[in-house]
């Protein structure tokens, strides 16, 4: 599975896992994604070690972070190794300067497609906001960004959540 | 071994920070690799990544290849291993409780506020990425529209980055 991702495993993931073998049901993919995201880690990684763990405790956990890495870690040394050795010539260099802008789209329509879900949430975009000028704008330490927001994000998360519940309350 | 030690320093801390995806930590890595350890350019960074993104399998392979170009196979291996292994531990200990309280409501507050903040940092991470990689108006013109096409249809992303590198390889965008 790990060599038909290019751009990304986790569609393909999903597709295997829930279509094709069934292991998971749609709902129980979701929610083992949203774990997976909870937790700090590359995503795809963590799902493919919460589905191990699931059907095969710890040697299922390291076949699947095993057949999910191998053969993309040696691919991407071998292109390293066949960059460092052609990178001086022109149209090499030229082909990478192209590949590298449009990474940086590839990585910015992504970037959107996540922020988008929370655009009607004034206290998340502001969140979102200040995370982002945190990062970009004045390049705090991500763990300095990350301790401060998480904390008042999950407080203003779940004051909002108890506000609502009172609303609801106080209508009844 | 200084920098094999540093490797496993950096992506170590860096896998653990990596909530919602390593792309959230590419600008960190960035910063660390560039301006902290000296240990290649921005642009060489942005290279990288961009291979790294037309590689297939999972988008953490860049770390991969910052270790490999700090230190060879070893720094290759390091890195990969160092960036995975402690989120995977934690992985594998938290999923088989989480399946327990998969209707618990504070794990909502919790994904909620968690979304706000990713969302953040993804997106700053974005335009760092395209701040190095926008050499002249023309890299800058080709990450806005591949970003664009990108929103707007379900094309296959490896379609536009190889036209992008075919259009780099005749030397149009220097």
């Amino acid at each position: 599975m790990g060599l038909s991702g290019f751009g990304g495993v986790l569609p393909w993931a999903r597709r295997v896992i829930v279509e094709q073998r069934r292991w998971l049901s749609p709902a129980e993919f979701t929610d083992t994604l949203a774990l997976c995201q909870f937790l700090p880690g590359p995503n795809v990684v963590n799902v493919s070690i919460a589905v191990g763990a699931r059907f095969h405790g710890a040697r299922g956990a390291l076949s699947a972070i095993s057949g999910l890495l191998a053969a993309p870690v040696a691919i991407v040394i071998g292109l390293g190794a066949l960059y460092a050795r052609f990178g001086g010539l022109p149209a090499v260099r030229g082909a990478f300067i192209g590949l590298a802008a449009a990474a940086s789209g590839l990585v910015l329509a992504n970037a959107l497609k996540i922020a988008a879900p929370i655009r009607h949430e004034p206290l998340s975009v502001a969140i979102a906001a200040t995370a982002f000028a945190g990062a970009a704008l004045l390049r705090l330490p991500l763990v300095l960004v990350l301790a401060v927001l998480v904390l008042s994000a999950i407080g203003a998360a779940s004051l909002r959540r108890r506000r609502r519940w009172s609303d609801d309350m106080a209508r009844r | 071994m200084q920098n094999l030690i540093a490797l496993r320093v950096m992506c170590g801390h860096l896998g653990l920070l990596a909530v919602g995806g390593v792309n959230s930590v590419v600008p960190e890595m960035q910063r660390e690799t560039v301006e902290v350890h000296r240990w290649m350019s921005a642009q060489e960074f942005a290279s990288l990544y961009a291979l790294a993104q037309a590689a297939p399998g999972p988008n953490m392979l860049v770390a991969t290849l910052v270790g490999w170009r700090v230190a060879g196979l070893s720094g290759a291996l390091v890195a990969t291993g160092s960036l995975i292994g402690p989120p995977c531990l934690l992985v594998y200990a938290v999923s088989r409780v989480w399946y327990r309280f998969r209707t618990a409501p504070w794990r909502r507050v919790i994904q909620a506020g968690l979304t706000a903040v990713t969302a953040g940092l993804v997106t700053a991470a974005a335009v760092l990425l395209a701040e190095v990689t926008s050499t002249n108006w023309k890299t800058a013109l080709i990450t806005v529209a591949v970003a664009g096409v990108l929103l707007r249809s379900g094309l296959n992303p490896l379609l536009l980055l190889g036209t992008a590198a075919a259009l780099g390889a005749t030397g149009a965008l220097g």
